[in-house]
């Protein structure tokens, strides 16, 4: 059961409207690093994790990537909304425009839809945990590349607040996996 | 800022506080300090979180909050629509 807060993790500025910054940072929506695959690769992988903390840390973690998606897509639809059709096709966001007016679809910086096929459940904790870890680095990296084309300060406070909880969740996958290597050992008998 | 975005602005604070404290409790259960910590913001938040909805309506749905008077859920702002421009 989820239960929906009406309210953002963090608070977000727009400076100005900037559909060429709304096309970048909507990787993160639906990109193969962004938001949604975080949150549902966690929340699928959780129901097999072999010991209790792994089930909190991904249900928790899961859940508070969905937050993440609702901050960026609150970016994307305030960097937008104002736009008009000339500054839309000046920034390259007229083929997104053509499919989906202003709407937010899940896409990635290119235009290409979100495929499951980002994200893998594997039943083995060890491999699933490793995924994670690796997929909280790669997200802090595309953080970090989106950061860089920031041309509004106000967004790329919301970007690093973002790129800052990537590596806080690498850490705490990473005590996870610690202690399933003890849960592992404990099981061993000789 | 507005007096609506300076309560929401401190329920974010005091939320977000819990969500660290959480996710280090996950993997740290017996960190006595640590929960301490977790159940004075809990308690903390829920004071800010009360005080918001008695004049905004409710920031729970589905009966974790109660809505006066009539159903204040269905109004905007939705969070979406409130920005924090300085």
């Amino acid at each position: 059961m989820w239960i929906y807060e009406k309210k953002l993790e963090y608070p977000i500025r727009v400076s100005y409207t900037n559909p060429r910054l709304a096309k970048e940072i909507i990787t993160q929506y639906g990109g193969p690093d962004g938001e949604l695959a975080a949150s549902l690769r966690y929340l699928t992988q959780r129901y097999t994790m072999p010991i209790p903390q792994a089930k909190a840390v991904l249900t928790d973690i899961g859940t508070e990537e969905l937050a993440h998606m609702e901050v960026v897509a609150a970016l994307v639809y305030n960097l937008i909304k104002n736009a008009t059709v000339e500054e839309i096709k000046a920034a390259g966001l007229d083929d997104y425009y053509a499919d989906h007016d202003k709407a937010l679809y899940f896409v990635n910086a290119a235009g290409a839809p979100w495929v499951a096929s980002y994200i893998q459940s594997k039943g083995d904790p060890v491999a699933d945990l490793h995924e994670d870890m690796a997929a909280e680095q790669k997200a802090r990296s595309t953080y970090e590349y989106l950061i860089r084309l920031s041309d509004d300060p106000d967004v790329t406070d919301a970007l690093r607040f973002l790129r800052e909880r990537e590596v806080v969740h690498f850490q705490r996958f990473g005590e996870t996996l610690n202690l399933v290597h003890e849960w592992m050992d404990s099981k061993k008998v000789f | 800022m507005d007096q609506r975005r300076r309560e929401l602005l401190r329920i974010m604070e005091l939320e977000f506080a819990a969500i660290d404290l959480n996710l280090f409790l996950d993997t740290h259960p017996d960190e006595l300090r640590a929960l301490a910590d977790y159940n004075a913001v809990a308690q903390e938040l829920m004071r800010a979180k009360t005080a918001y909805e008695s004049r905004y309506g409710p920031i729970l749905n589905y009966g974790q909050s109660m809505s006066q008077e009539t159903w204040r859920w269905v109004e905007e702002p939705w969070p979406w629509e409130i920005t924090f421009n300085r």
